[in-house]
Formats: structure tokens, sequence, C-alpha cells
């Protein structure tokens, strides 16, 4: 039996914004015409998430606030969206594209590799909190696969080298 | 004014008004069926899709016919329009696609269902459904929770009307609950444990055309069809406190708003008869209530079938 | 023989993507042309005359669907960019958007003006964030050059722009549910009528267009509707970037003229240059995952022997029973070795994954429809399966809220009928069909 998703979350813990942050989130508040902020919320939970690696309940309730709607509005539209997480992942997330054209070249292979290679299945975080595996559907990315999107980074035409290496760099900060 | 003919039969109305209202003013078997359309809740409909007709002819300025069948709740009505709802076989075939689709992953556990006896989708399904199921995978399943000490969610059930969300937000000022997540995975739900505490959050139980929401206060109490109607009146600050109470001798079992042959919630001094919390849940005592007289039942209705109940008592009747 | 390019022309100029690199060849004229000498009705007009149709896949009239904008007084209206690209195979806009961001910016301060927007959106995809970054980095450009904001070279014309991400949902292409998005809710389609040109973004008036229609208003403008609608056959006018994807040689983003033969396109020289590895084609979906897919013995011919063309009107030739549609330009080609059950389950996961939820026959019949061809594809499934995936998706088809529940169930239905055998072999054969890795590349050839 499945359950209702509700997630692990203390009602007491609160979660500060650094002063850059908040100023970043004004900038974006003030893109849209007064009574219209609602329309930042998106923008708004990527810098969340961009900050603190998820978003979490806690920071929910904040934007919340900061947008002046109720919390609910906004996890509903977290929960809507599939870039948000939603529980704490790795340093790193690889979300592999696995829709029809990147199957077309490899990207079952691909997933296969990462899930021996990191001794992890999709969806979970490497015990050293470094990596966590994710499948995604199409990146917009078609003709250069397979690829995987890692933060705002793209890595296309991935060979099972380029895999490796690709996680070498990772780990060693070559790429952060 | 315009005409509208549906299923052959003419109606004037109002331009603007949807193909569903029109032919509700006919009435009979003109009129679709709605799960999650809710004439009292503005926003609500074109989700369920078991309305759904066919536009014959658009209009008398354009007779061609409209390539799909349209969903007669938020489509609004032409002048010269011709419509087919019982009267047309693809309607039929459709909706009862519609049907199988809102039941492949129903639990079908009417005979644990509070809801059985008055479940819209129960008469859906009795109406426009097949015998056997063409679902073989596994249906999604949740824990049935509690939303508030007072209502129980068992989502199992739920078809997604998004009824209860406009209730939310119409009737209270701060909504806790909405459609989480997407798709199949799509969920009626608080997200954190919260309770949705609110004078009218009862009303969500009244409009949950199916068994997702339920009275705890009345939970595995009775079968509805064992208890009697009555159209029970009490002053009250907050709403009209014009309710039906549902008695089993001269005990009421439950409370809910009055409702008319869609199964909406009736018009009380030009006004929706929403109920309070109050008077829904907390005023179970007969004494409470001025009992006017038997509430009339629809003659198909299971719960007509008073022959079940072998000592009902005659209801009293108490001036306040 | 190439075709000739219109958006794509300057794209490998270095410094293309920066400002100065975009006026030294000639960007920005076309803006500076029209606020001078044209009035906004003579845009549309040059529009209307282009024949332009949507690029994002539905192929509308661009010029009518402008003429059908409300323009009630005191109401503002939007012009909305629908840059959230995600129907796969397609991934044209985002080259667009990267390599030439000043093309879509001009064309954007172009059709605004065109419809009288003093505000206007980009809405992108929000895996796209580096390339929303670029846009955010051109847009502050073209403010400090005096080409947004307050009176526009001078011309009396104010427009703000502004790039705004979504969150991952496809839906959101759909452009209600982009609308929706637009305002911080949840990518749910609307309920139509009332149609966005009469109550859009905020309740306002507001027109949603692809990024490649939005960018081709510029030469369209430039050039003159005429000239732009002499390029092409009969109504499919003007060039289209297809972006090629799948077994190819070389896969990537062309743009071509309209009435290219596929057959060129596939083996052309300048184009795709053949199937990958010299392996032999198998089928084509010729526009983006959502349209039916066609056999090889239909890709380059239709049905009746004549060339299949790259057109609206040649593609869908046959209709669904042998034809297919041009769509967005996402072309997908499969080679010899490439299993269709496999595919089609992989686009039903698609759809059931980017299923929004509102309405049943989606929400219910796409996650229906991917249980039943996963179990076809894992060796799991009967006959009668078959026929009941083709039966659902009679009942999606046509019954739900936007075009989302056709697209998932288009591609069941093109593939059952064309491919039949294909799926009942999977049937009779469940240890094989468990078993064969059909179409993965091997380690060695991934390597």
């Amino acid at each position: 039996m499945s359950h209702h998703s509700q997630p692990t979350y203390d009602p007491n813990e609160t979660i500060t914004f650094s002063p850059a942050l908040t100023e970043e989130m004004k900038a974006v508040v003030a893109q849209f015409p007064e009574g219209k902020t609602k329309s930042a919320l998106l923008r708004l939970l990527h810098l969340v998430q961009r900050e603190f690696g998820w978003v979490s309940v806690p920071a929910m309730d904040q934007v919340a606030a900061f947008l002046n709607i109720q919390p609910i509005e906004v996890y509903e539209v977290a929960t809507f969206y599939t870039m948000f997480h939603l529980q704490p992942v790795g340093k790193h997330v690889l979300e592999v594209c696995r829709t029809g054209p990147c199957m077309l070249v490899g990207s079952d292979s691909l997933i296969d590799h990462f899930e021996k290679k990191l001794n992890i299945k999709v969806g979970e975080t490497t015990e050293d909190g470094l990596f966590t595996l994710k499948t995604v559907e199409c990146l917009g990315g078609c003709g250069y696969g397979p690829l995987l999107q890692c933060k705002n980074r793209f890595h296309e035409h991935l060979t099972l080298e380029k895999a490796d290496a690709l996680l070498e760099q990772y780990k060693n900060g070559e790429i952060q | 004014m315009v005409k509208v003919t549906i299923d052959g039969i003419d109606v004037e109305v109002e331009p603007g008004t949807s193909i569903l209202n029109a032919a509700r003013k006919i009435g009979g078997d003109a009129v679709p069926p709605a799960m999650c359309y809710y004439s009292k809740l503005p926003g609500t409909g074109g989700k369920c899709r078991t309305c759904l007709v066919e536009v014959a002819a658009g209009s008398a300025a354009d007779p061609r016919p409209m390539p799909k069948l349209v969903a007669s709740c938020s489509t609004p009505v032409a002048d010269g329009m011709v419509v087919n709802n019982k009267t047309s076989e693809r309607v039929h075939q459709n909706r009862g696609g519609v049907v199988e689709f809102l039941l492949a992953n129903h639990p079908l556990d009417c005979p644990v269902c509070d809801q059985a006896g008055e479940c819209h989708l129960q008469d859906l399904g009795y109406e426009h459904g097949s015998a056997k199921t063409r679902y073989e995978e596994d249906r999604r399943t949740f824990d049935p929770i509690d939303i508030g000490n007072k209502i129980k969610l068992h989502m199992n059930r739920c078809i997604l009307c998004y009824r209860c969300v406009f209730v939310a937000n119409q009737l209270t000022d701060k909504r806790v609950h909405g459609v989480l997540h997407r798709g199949e995975h799509a969920e009626i739900s608080t997200y954190i444990e919260n309770a949705i505490e609110n004078d009218f959050s009862g009303n969500m139980i009244d409009v949950c055309p199916v068994g997702a929401l339920t009275d705890k206060t009345f939970r595995f109490k009775s079968r509805v069809w064992f208890l009697k109607p009555m159209e029970a009146e009490r002053n009250c600050e907050k709403c009209s406190g014009k309710a039906v109470a549902w008695m089993f001798g001269g005990e009421i079992y439950r409370v809910t708003a009055r409702k008319d042959k869609y199964g909406e919630i009736e018009e009380i001094d030009g006004k929706t008869g929403w109920l309070c919390n109050d008077c829904r849940f907390d005023h179970k005592d007969a004494k409470d209530w001025n009992i006017v007289g038997p509430r009339v039942v629809n003659r198909q209705s299971v719960i007509s079938q008073g022959k079940y109940v072998t000592n009902i008592e005659k209801p009293v009747k108490r001036i306040s | 023989m190439k075709s000739r390019n219109l958006l794509l022309s300057h794209v490998e100029v270095p410094g293309i993507d920066g400002l100065d690199g975009y006026m030294k060849h000639g960007g920005y004229d076309t803006l500076k042309k029209a606020l001078k000498s044209m009035s906004p009705d003579a845009v549309v007009e040059e529009v209307k005359k282009s024949g332009l149709r949507g690029r994002g896949g539905a192929g509308f009239p661009t010029g009518m669907k402008w003429s059908f904008l409300a323009k009630p007084e005191g109401v503002p209206r939007y012009l909305v960019c629908n840059a959230d690209e995600s129907e796969p195979g397609t991934f044209k806009d985002r080259y667009l958007m990267e390599k030439i961001p000043h093309l879509l910016i001009e064309g954007m301060i172009l059709s605004s003006y065109a419809l009288g927007a003093n505000q206007s959106f980009i809405y992108i995809r929000g895996e796209f964030m580096y390339v929303l970054n670029i846009l955010e980095k051109a847009i502050a450009e073209a403010y400090a050059k005096g080409l947004l904001g307050k009176n526009i070279l001078g011309s009396g014309y104010d427009l703000d722009l502004v790039v705004t991400p979504g969150g991952g949902a496809y839906i959101c292409g759909e452009e209600t549910a982009l609308l929706e998005s637009l305002e911080g809710k949840r990518g749910n389609p609307r309920i139509k009528p009332p149609f966005p040109a009469v109550k859009g973004l905020w309740g306002c008036p507001t027109v949603v267009n692809n990024v490649e229609t939005i960018a081709a208003v510029v030469p369209i403008v430039s050039e003159g509707g005429e000239a732009y609608a002499s390029i092409g056959i009969g109504r499919s006018t003007g060039t289209k970037l297809i972006s090629a994807c799948g077994n190819l040689a070389r896969p990537g983003v062309y743009e071509i003229e309209l009435g290219l033969s596929v057959e060129e396109f596939i083996y052309g020289d300048d184009y795709c240059r053949g199937i990958a590895q010299g392996k032999k084609l198998k089928a084509c979906v010729p526009g983006g995952s959502s349209v039916p897919i066609l056999p090889h013995y239909l890709v380059t011919k239709t049905a009746a022997g004549e060339n299949r063309l790259m057109t609206y009107e040649s593609l869908a030739e046959g209709g669904f029973e042998s034809g297919s549609m041009l769509g967005s330009g996402g072309f997908i080609v499969f080679d010899e070795d490439q299993c269709i059950v496999r595919n089609t389950w992989n686009f039903a996961r698609f759809y059931s994954h980017e299923s929004c939820g509102q309405c049943s026959p989606c929400r219910e019949g796409t996650g229906w429809m991917e249980k039943v061809l996963n179990r076809l594809e894992h060796g799991k499934g009967q006959m009668h399966d078959i026929d009941l995936l083709a039966d659902i998706n009679k009942k999606i088809e046509g019954n739900t809220i936007c075009p989302l529940g056709d697209a998932a169930a288009w591609p069941v239905a093109a593939a059952i009928r064309h491919f039949r055998e294909e799926f009942e072999w999977h049937v009779t054969h469940p240890d094989e069909a468990q078993s064969r890795n059909f179409g993965l590349i091997t380690q060695a050839a991934l390597a």
C-alpha cells in the first residue's frame, strides 16, 4: 500500500534565507506587475533549490510568506513540477534523460552503467552523499544523446568512457 | 434568449448559458451526468468528462457539427445549436469510456463505503458502466487519513473533481488542502500534517460526489437507506440553519445540507444553503432541531426503500 | 541542394550571440525600419501575407491568431513566447536561443509592437536555465542600447521583456497550461472557451507563440510577407527548423525550405547523411513524439507512390491511415534494430508521466496504456491487450481538456496500425522479448 506523500518535516524547524538570496528574490518579484507577484513562484523555488540543494517544507513556507500566499499554494506547485527535489539529495544530482530519442541511442545502457558504477538504483543517493541518480523525461537535447543534466549543465553525446570520466571530474571537484 | 435543441427538444435560455444548464432546464433524459461541475461553485467543471455531448450543429449561423464531443458543462450554447445527449450512440460509447476510466483505479469498496446509496459514481456506473472490468493492473492505493477531526479522506475513492478545493477557496479564508503531484499520482492532500479547521469545511463532504470525504461523526453508524431524511431547522448565526436530519426513530444520525435532484446544495432564501460545521457535526440531539417534515426523496433512490426499516417512528414535530 | 537560411544564416558567425555581433550583421535593422516606417497593423499585415504557420506543432496561421486578439480599451494585452520546448525529438528552439538570442528578442519586440503589448514574457522550460541566463544577458544588452524599455529608439513605443522559467512539465507547452504556470500555478490546461486571445495571462487578451514563430517575424518584416510566402509549397511557406535525431549519421538542427523532399533530408549530404552505422531505415516519427509513426515504406513516398515532402500537407498525405504530421519538426529516425513496442511503451510512459491529471481520460488512460505496454514489452502481454490498447486510445482521443490526450493516443494507435505483428511477436515470444537487447547500443558501440 502506498501512502499519502507526507514529507519528513519538523514543524519547529526554521530556515534562514541569506540577505543575498532575499535580494535576488526581491528582484524576481519586481519583474511582475503589482498584485501578480505569485508569477515569481517557480523562479523563487529554483533559487531556493540552488541555495539549499532541495526544497524543504520550511523553505516553502517562507516562500509563501514572502509572496503573501498560503503554504498549500506553494506545495501544490512544488509537487507538480518535477525539477524540484522535495527530499534531500546528493551533492551532484545526475538527471539522465530516458525518453525515446535518447533511448534509441543507448540511454538504457547508460542508466544501467551508472547504477552499477555508483552502486545505487535510480532515485537513490550514494553513501558518501556525492551523487544522486535520477532519470528524467525529455531534456530537449535529442540530437545530442545520450545525455544528462547536472544542475545547469548538460553533458551530451555520452559514451560509457565519457560517463566514467565525468564521474571522476565531479568527484575531484573539477566540475562544481 | 437563444434557442437550443437537445435530444430533439427545444428550449430557450439566456445567451452564455452552458449546454448542461440548458439541458437541466428541459430535465429528464436530456440532462447529461456531471461529476465535477457544481453550479454553486464558480469555476468547477470540465474535468471529469462525463457530461460530454455531441454538437450536431454549432449554431443557426454556422450549422457545421463540432468535430469533437464537448463538455456540456463548460460549453456555452449558441442560437440554433443542436445537441445530442441520450440520443447519440457516440456519446453513449464515449461516456462509457469515461466511466471505465473513473472506475479503473476505484476500489469498488461500496459494501464498506459510507457513500453507498447516495454515490454519484455508483449511479453513473449503473447507468453507463459495464458489468465487467478490463483493468487488470494494480490499483493505486492510499491509506485513509483524517483531515481535521470531523472529516475522513479516502483518497482511493477520489475522482479528482476538485470540488472540495473550490469549497475551500470560496467558502473559507485559508485553504490548507489542495491537489498535489500530478497525472495518475495526483492526490487531494494537505501535504504536511494539517487539520482543515474552518466553520464551513464540512461542506466538502456534501459536494464530494463519491465516498472520498466522509463525515467522521457518522462513519459506519448506519447505511443511509436505513435512515429517514427529515427537513430540520434551527436558529444559527453562522448559516441558514436549514438542513436535513437523517433519523432513525427519534435519533439524529447525521446532518447534511439540503440537496436538489442533481445532488447540489439547494438555494435557501436566494443563497446557496451551505451548512456550518456547528449545525452539521455538533447538533445531533433531536431537541436541537425543529423537525419540519419528511424530505421528498426520489422514488428511484435506494433511500426511498424504507421497507428495510421496520421500527421507524413518526417524525416528532417540534415548535421552538 | 541546400536550402536558403533565414533564421540560422549567421548562426556560425563568432560573436553573433552578443548584441554587437548581431548588429554588425544587420541585427535590429528590421526593428528600426518597422518602428520608423510601419504601423503595428502593417506589421500584422506582412505576417498575414507571409502565410507563416505556428512552428510549435499545431501549424495554425500566425497572422490569423494575431487577428483574433481582443483589444478592449484600457486593458493591457500580452505577448508570451512559448519556449517550453519539451516535445520529444524537438530541440530547435534551444539551439536558436542559445546561438542567436537577439533574433528572438528582436522578434519579440516586433511582434509586441504589432500586437500593442507593452509587457511581454518568454516562458522557458526550467531545464534550460543556462539558456535563460543567455537570454537575460541579451535582454540587458538590449535595454542598455534603448531597444527595450521606454520610448524604444525614440519611437514612443514602450516594451518590457521578462524571461521566466518553468519547473519541469511538458504540459506547460500547451498554451493555457503555460499561462497558468506563468501565473505561478500548477500547469493545468484551462477549459476553453475562453481562449487566450480573449482571456489569457491574468485574464487579459494574450497571444502565445513559439520561439521559432516569433523569430521568423524578423525576416518576414525585413523581406516582406510576399517574399517569405514565395518560399515553400502551397500553404507551407517559408523555412522551418527541423531537429533531427535518433539513428542518423548526422543528427542536429537544420533550417530547410518547406518542400524539401524527405529523402533528401534523410540521405542528402547537406542534411542527415543517412542512417547511422550504415544500417537501414525502419521507421520515422517526423514531427515530434506526438505524431503518428511511419513505417519505412511510407517515409519517403506516400501510399500513392508520390515523393513525400517536408510540408504540412505532404507529411499528412493519406491521413492517419498512411500519413503523419510535420508537427514541431522533431524528426526521429529508427534503424532496423529498433523495437517499436519498446519505443511505444517509452512514449506512453512519457505521456503518463507528463499528464497533469486534471481530466479523467488522460489521467487514467495514459497510465493504463503505459502499464499494458510495459507488460507487452516485457513478455507478459496477451493478444487481447493489443485490441485493448487500441480501444483505450479511442476513448482518450478527442475527449480530453487539452491535446495531450491525443498526443498520447496517436503514437500508440499508429504503432499498432503499422507494426501489429511486432506487438503480436512480443506475445508469442515472451522469453525472447525479455532477453533480447533491441536497439540498445552495446558498450563497444557506445564507446
